[in-house]
């Protein structure tokens, strides 16, 4: 078989389980929004319009939201208009779920691609300088640091970074997206960075203590391969074994976890948003969930599902198509 | 010392530190005493069991030993002392390693630029193509991953890797293990025929049969220690080996009666205070329990005091 062939066959493989993961949560999602108190009329006639609502009423509104139709039926209705790109109407907003998630997503991306690269890549760096310097002052000190980060909650950081560089010094501001009573015509790229920086700052911290000593650990376990004693056996001097063979076993692993972490960043992004009003998917996610809004809900569940497994996909795939012993394996199968 | 002398070990000691139920801090002294000898030209077989030491010496000569271990004694190559730094600007060139598995090339860069050490030079490419046929090895190795040589094919990339920058000596770590009879016979070939030519080798083994085929000398180890450096052709008959462990060896080769001696190896921590075979010896006296001076007997050298 060509090899072509065959890592096409393999990432159409990953492809389908996507799909299938995505059905998997879009059914269990459903399913638990409906047995949730989580309850659309409620949420559109208020607490006090419940008390007082005529019977006749609520068997509309009931019929109006789909509610006197059994849970299959409504999955199936819900996953057809999905499949068309129709999500429903978020009840919070009064819009189309998929415009809400459209400008949130980008807002969140903006903030998560930061985070994710700033993270990866310093992370990285620290973790192989640790583990080359394993025992020494500065694999101490990035130890220390990622051991202290990665113990610290998110959101306290936040309200940390917050008190500190908005509050105090007035570096930055104290929350949204964008300047407060600004036209949204006059809103520059600056204006935009100045308000992503402290929240993707925050992020990208905690998310450098997770891979960095990730990063660390695998980077001893390679030093103390036989591979590595053989090159240095052959008089390869620290450098040129980190060159040649200590980044490149270190940087698969790396690169998986680094995908692998898109679930995690997405997780940490929820808090953030949250702390410096940002206004991101992970806070919709929040605002809908507590005011039962379950189209938007169930829409940005099944999106973040898809993001999540997207970055483990491409993990998967670049495994693949990276390391020869699968690649090679692939085409003698 | 004389002339031809390529490698003198002398009195090399290495211990270990760890730590005793999480919180003492102990030194384990792994090896202790040993001794060993390559002239040019000569091929010498160290053979011994598992954990007498036999890797470390391999280690320590290349200057690989683990952080957490110290080394003393005296290494001579070519009457020269080595020092750490010696031994860093020799190894790869003067003293080549070849290690046991295919475990010691790095799983994701292709056979022929490890071979070469990454290095991209024309005379590079030459000298790996002329060694791949040299030994055999099909011209596409070059472009193999690790994962997809056979075991044969492994040792002769080892081979080659060593051949690369024309060795004095060649220290050969368990070379043979996992091969068939056959490969393993041609493997060690090559190495006979490197010592021919007027370099030493240094083969650690724990196959006597086979170490006996293609080597001049056998130092025996046992438990971190040098108990005889003998003659292969002193394997011919019981009488001419000096020591009893070696005695007990031969007596456990298949063509002279299999027999098996009770015990074990003493772990490092329980080592006895004079002779380490004492607890095994079928010829123990008294005097086992002082210390042991090494003494030389029909041209060869044992740590025993009755062996005639």
């Amino acid at each position: 078989m060509k090899t072509g062939h065959a890592v096409a066959v393999y990432l159409v493989k990953i492809l389908v389980k996507l799909l299938l993961v995505l059905l998997a949560v879009s059914i269990i999602c459903f399913v638990l929004i409906s047995v949730s108190p989580v309850d659309p009329i409620r949420m559109y006639v208020g607490e006090v319009g419940m008390r007082n609502i005529q019977p006749e009423t609520l068997a509309k509104l009931e019929s109006y939201f789909g509610l006197d139709t059994p849970l299959t039926i409504r999955y199936f209705n819900w996953l057809s208009d999905f499949v068309r790109g129709d999500m429903g109407t978020s009840l919070i907003y009064r819009q189309p779920v998929i415009d809400v998630i459209g400008v949130r997503f980008v807002n969140s991306f903006a903030l998560m691609l930061t985070a994710w690269l700033f993270s990866g890549i310093l992370g990285f760096f620290l973790g192989v300088i640790a583990g080359i310097r394993r025992g020494r002052l500065t694999d101490k000190l990035v130890k220390g640091y990622s051991l202290l980060l990665a113990s610290t909650p998110t959101f306290w950081l936040a309200l940390v970074m917050l008190m500190v560089f908005a509050v105090w010094l007035k570096w930055f501001p104290i929350g949204l997206s964008v300047p407060i009573g600004v036209d949204a015509s006059k809103v520059t790229i600056f204006d935009t960075l100045h308000h992503l920086f402290l929240p993707a700052l925050t992020l990208s911290v905690i998310g450098v203590a997770n891979i960095a000593l990730h990063t660390r650990e695998k980077m001893i376990d390679v030093m103390a391969e036989d591979y590595v004693l053989y090159a240095k056996a052959r008089g390869k001097s620290t450098f040129s074994i980190l060159r040649h063979h200590g980044i490149r076993n270190v940087i698969l692993p790396a690169i998986t976890l680094q995908f692998a972490s898109i679930g995690e960043i997405f997780g940490g992004s929820v808090l953030v948003e949250q702390v410096f009003s940002y206004p991101g998917l992970g806070q919709a996610a929040v605002n809908a969930g507590l005011s039962g809004d379950s189209p938007l809900l169930l829409g940005i569940a099944v999106i973040s599902a898809a993001l999540v497994f997207s970055g483990n996909f491409i993990a998967n795939a670049l495994y693949g198509i990276i390391d020869p012993r699968i690649r090679r394996g692939l085409k003698n199968d | 010392m004389s002339q031809k002398e390529l490698l003198k070990v002398e009195n090399l000691s290495v211990s270990f530190t760890g730590y005793e139920r999480g919180f003492r801090q102990i030194d384990l002294q792994v090896i202790e005493n040993l001794n060993v000898t390559v002239k040019k030209g000569e091929m010498v077989a160290v053979v011994g069991a598992s954990g007498s030491g036999k890797s470390l010496l391999a280690h320590t000569l290349l200057g690989i030993l683990p952080p957490n271990s110290t080394a003393c004694g005296n290494i001579y190559f070519e009457g020269e002392l080595l020092n750490a730094q010696k031994i860093n600007q020799l190894r790869g060139k003067e003293i080549a390693f070849v290690p046991q598995s295919v475990t010691y090339l790095d799983p994701l860069k292709k056979v022929g630029s490890q071979v070469r050490k990454d290095k991209k030079v024309i005379e590079s490419y030459r000298k790996q193509q002329e060694l791949f046929s040299f030994y055999d090895l099909p011209a596409k190795t070059d472009n193999l991953y690790p994962f997809e040589l056979s075991g044969g094919m492994a040792r002769r990339v080892f081979l080659s890797a060593a051949m690369m920058e024309t060795p004095k000596l060649i220290v050969a770590d368990e070379p043979t293990p996992g091969l068939h009879l056959e490969a393993a016979k041609n493997s060690l070939k090559h190495f006979r025929e490197f010592a021919d030519k007027g370099g030493g080798v240094l083969l650690i083994t724990h196959d006597i049969e086979l170490a006996l085929e293609v080597s001049d000398r056998i130092a025996v180890f046992y438990a971190g220690t040098t108990v005889e450096e003998a003659f292969a052709s002193d394997f011919q008959s019981e009488n001419l080996l000096r020591h009893p462990y070696t005695k007990a060896l031969w007596r456990a080769l298949p063509q002279n009666g299999f027999a098996p001696t009770p015990g074990v190896q003493p772990y490092v921590k329980d080592k006895p205070q004079g002779c380490v075979y004492a607890p095994r010896c079928s010829v123990y006296s008294s005097k086992c329990n002082s210390k042991i001076p090494m003494q030389t007997i029909r041209n060869g050298s044992v740590l025993c005091a009755c062996a005639k």
